[in-house]
């Protein structure tokens, strides 16, 4: 579903993909991870066309992403951001109705609202949390909220940038689980970017590991702890010492 | 490098520079003018702006006419002391405050209010990946977040500026009637027989264009904003100061073309 071939982006002097090559069928949960720098969340945004990669081909179902009309490609993918990402002046459940209330697909406003609610449902969030604004929500609630929105359209293709970052070992618990399940459920392919190793092995189909601007080792998430791949090794077992330099 | 050449390579270095944002700024407002001109159009972020920036920037606007007029009226009758010209403080006071400083100090403190927090909300959007975020919610940010509020200034700006004009008069007319011994009826009959449609017109242009500057330094360096607390802070600076330059920079271009002899 999405193919990603020989992809290369720099800031300035800073290379940061050096050549990735990846491949997500439709319907699998791929885990990309690496350590903070290495480029995953610019992977994300280069497939979103939210940051234009210098070299290299993003294909989804076999199209160029950079040959589409962007509203309809759009309109396929969901996402949830590391922090939230969700408009503070706006209430949640217009937050999570965004796309709903806007574009060719336009719902009328309590329609829109009854999805909101039955996705917020969905997530484990009461209906009384609709017409609050996020600033007054928890950092766990907001997360919630999040993935209500990114799923509030049943995109085809859900990305989650750093799902579990910020929260409680509980709360992460509570939102992987639910990751997984909605993922499931909607037979979504998924790209999901982490560090969080509680998070891989919950969510993961297969797991890619991005170290210096390239996917280091790819596989399923069963065979992951067996490889002998050391970089692998270093980084799923949290090792100060290895190939990975730590900057002390 | 010695030490004649490296000043130059430095003013150099600055001048390119220079244009270098001149014609970012440039390319943005010409995006700006292109989505304004295409579908959609968000009716409701366009009306929120109008409140925001039309409606709630009133006080402000009507205080700094009101106080000006006054404190006008006061220097023109001392002035015009010196050569028995003390009967035109109500004329030159209309005169400036609409042609002047009506526009001019009305559109300085709304860059104050208005460029300042377009730039710190619009930049904190960006630090916190609302940009990206609508982005993927197939909405263009030029569209929902920049049109709006330019639209909004430029047609509010016109506005706030003929109601500063009619506070300001005010202002010169109390200080005039209890302060300088003018009479009610002279004052009011000397302003209104003085002012031509195209006094109050010119600076009615003058805060369209005022207002279309305001709202787009604060799209446009909110947009840019660097990263973190002090990006946006420095986003909200650049607005502020480059507003407040390019409103007296274009008030000297408009002056030219409105009344150059």
């Amino acid at each position: 579903m999405i193919r990603i071939t020989d992809l290369h982006k720099s800031f300035g002097a800073n290379a940061v993909l050096r050549g990735v090559d990846l491949h997500v069928p439709k319907g699998e949960s791929m885990v990309i991870i690496g350590g903070s720098g290495t480029g995953k969340s610019v992977l994300l945004k280069c497939v979103l066309g939210l940051v234009k990669p210098d070299t290299g081909s993003i294909e989804v179902d076999g199209q160029d992403v950079t040959k589409v009309k962007r509203d309809a490609f759009l309109a396929r993918f969901g996402m949830l951001f590391q922090g939230g990402a969700l408009f503070d002046s706006l209430s949640v459940w217009q937050n999570v109705a965004f796309r709903l209330l806007r574009g060719p697909g336009k719902l009328p406003k309590a329609q829109a609202r009854e999805i909101a609610i039955e996705k917020l449902r969905r997530v484990g969030l009461r209906p009384e949390v609709a017409g609050q604004f996020p600033a007054e929500l928890s950092g766990g609630m907001q997360k919630r909220v999040g993935l209500a929105r990114a799923i509030a359209a049943e995109p085809e293709i859900i990305f989650f940038d750093e799902p579990t970052t910020g929260l409680d070992p509980i709360m992460a618990g509570v939102i992987n689980e639910l990751i997984r399940e909605i993922v499931v459920e909607m037979g979504a392919t998924a790209m999901t970017i982490t560090h969080d190793m509680s998070s891989v092995r919950a969510i993961a189909d297969k797991v890619a590991m991005l170290h210096g601007g390239k996917i280091r080792w790819t596989g399923p998430v069963g065979e992951m702890d067996a490889t002998s791949d050391p970089y692998v090794q270093q980084f799923i077992h949290g090792r100060a010492h290895g190939p990975i330099e730590a900057v002390r | 490098m010695n030490a004649v050449t490296r000043p130059l390579a430095h003013l150099g270095h600055a001048v390119l520079s220079g244009l270098a944002s001149l014609g970012r700024v440039s390319r943005f407002a010409g995006a700006t003018l292109q989505h304004l001109v295409r579908p959609p159009f968000y009716w409701r972020e366009f009306l929120h702006a109008c409140l925001q920036i039309g409606w709630l920037s009133l006080p402000v606007v009507g205080m700094t006419a009101l106080f000006t007029g006054g404190a006008l009226a006061l220097q023109i009758y001392a002035g015009g002391s010196r050569f028995n010209a003390e009967s035109v403080v109500p004329q030159i006071v209309a005169l400036g405050i609409t042609r002047e400083l009506g526009p001019v100090l009305g559109a300085l403190m709304v860059a104050a209010r208005v460029a300042s927090s377009i730039a710190a909300e619009i930049g904190t959007m960006k630090v916190t990946e609302q940009i990206d975020a609508l982005t993927t919610l197939s909405t263009h940010p030029m569209k929902y977040l920049t049109v709006p509020r330019v639209l909004a200034a430029t047609l509010s700006m016109p506005l706030l500026v003929a109601v500063g004009d009619a506070l300001g008069i005010f202002g010169g007319y109390l200080v005039g009637i209890n302060r300088l011994g003018f009479s009610s009826s002279t004052y009011l009959t000397n302003t209104t027989d003085f002012l031509e449609f195209w006094d109050v017109g010119s600076g009615l242009v003058k805060g369209a264009v005022f207002g279309f500057i305001v709202a787009l330094m604060g799209c446009y360096f909110g947009m840019n904003s660097g990263r973190g607390a002090q990006g946006v802070g420095g986003a909200t600076k650049k607005a502020v100061v480059s507003a407040s330059v390019l409103i007296l920079a274009s008030n000297y271009i408009l002056t030219e073309l409105f009344f150059a002899a």
